[in-house]
């Protein structure tokens, strides 16, 4: 029977991804409403309890790909891939009004330079406390701090230890769920509410993955302004 | 047909892509720059077009509004994917360059908002997302 139930789920691992998900945002919700009276979007706690289910499913396997690693929840890694989220990134610009983006386009370059140059500096000056003087070392943990996309590219290029390249990727990963967990708290004391504000914040911000679920757990309406 | 508005959506991301990576090759990354953006801005603009010439029916723009309203769960399957093992695993450095990395970012968002700020607050009803629900 439980083989026969896992063979199913196994199977169809998308669908199965679907049920889970959908799940998860119901519960989110709930408590969403009950316990915060709506105070904490529902998306913010979907997303930490994806975090969470993250952890564990990396504890029980070892592996990279949090709960994807374990075999009935292999959709879960196609469903949050690259190429479904860009799909539905994408989707968000459905709608959008093209002056707002054209408003707001220097701001949102702008944004990009300084927030690659400033969160690389922060990546060097934490490395240098910690003790790392050598320039590839420094480069690769501060490129790290940017994206954790961009660190072990960086650290392959540059040669830099296997050690530091882990600890850049760590930063980056770091500032991603960071970004995603906290963007909905602070929302309001950054001033992030307008269209204007959400490209400011994703060329800042530099990642992804966070910029993506931060500005989902704030407000869905600024989402396609935010990449 | 839904799938056209589906169809549209996908033709516009693989546009996007192959210019991301060709502009990737142009400044020597091996990595796709911006493809999802200029996918986002080709959506926008066909369609702003097709809606004008009354080409996008009904029915095709479902086919886009769905996709746009899967988009949280997709983040929170996304989420679920993470490695957040090794982001805690490593350690005080990894910890702290993250944590002031994202701690700045936030501070400059007010600041680079302002430069050229003319009118500071855009009207809700000019945001014509639909809120995912």
């Amino acid at each position: 029977m439980v083989e026969m139930l896992t063979g199913v789920l196994e199977k169809n691992g998308l669908v199965t991804a679907f049920a889970l998900v959908g799940i998860t945002m119901y519960l989110s919700y709930i408590i969403s409403n009950k316990l915060t009276k709506g105070r904490i979007h529902g998306s913010a706690i979907a997303i930490i309890l994806g975090l969470v289910l993250a952890y564990f499913g990396g504890i029980h396997t070892g592996g990279e790909k949090g709960l994807a690693d374990i075999s009935i929840f292999a959709g879960i890694g196609l469903m949050g891939g690259g190429m479904l989220r860009d799909l539905a990134i994408i989707a968000t610009a459905f709608g959008v009004r093209l002056e707002e983006v054209k408003k707001a386009g220097l701001n949102g370059i702008i944004a990009l330079f300084v927030g690659v140059f400033s969160s690389f500096l922060v990546g060097v000056i934490v490395a240098l406390s910690f003790g790392y003087t050598d320039a590839a070392s420094l480069t690769t943990i501060g490129a790290g701090a940017t994206t954790y996309i961009v660190g072990p590219v960086t650290g392959a290029a540059v040669g830099a230890s296997s050690e530091v390249i882990a600890l850049s990727i760590a930063a980056g990963l770091i500032k991603a769920i960071l970004i995603m967990v906290a963007t909905p708290f602070v929302a309001k004391y950054i001033g992030l509410n307008n269209p204007r504000a959400a490209v400011v914040y994703g060329g800042l911000m530099g990642s992804t993955s966070g910029v993506a679920g931060g500005l989902a757990a704030t407000d869905p309406k600024l989402v396609p302004y935010g990449q | 047909m839904v799938i056209y508005g589906v169809a549209l959506l996908s033709i516009c991301m693989l546009i996007g892509v192959f210019l991301g990576d060709l502009l990737g090759g142009l400044v020597g990354v091996s990595a796709n720059v911006g493809g999802v953006g200029i996918g986002m801005l080709l959506l926008v603009l066909l369609v702003d077009k097709l809606r004008k010439k009354k080409r996008l029916n009904e029915q095709s723009q479902e086919g886009l509004q769905f996709w746009s309203s899967i988009y949280i769960p997709v983040v929170v399957a996304m989420a679920a994917q993470q490695n957040v093992v090794a982001a805690l695993d490593g350690g005080p450095l990894a910890l702290l360059a993250g944590l002031f990395a994202t701690i700045v970012s936030f501070a400059l968002v007010p600041l680079l908002t302002k430069i050229g700020n003319d009118n500071t607050n855009f009207p809700e009803d000019e945001i014509q997302l639909k809120e995912a629900k």
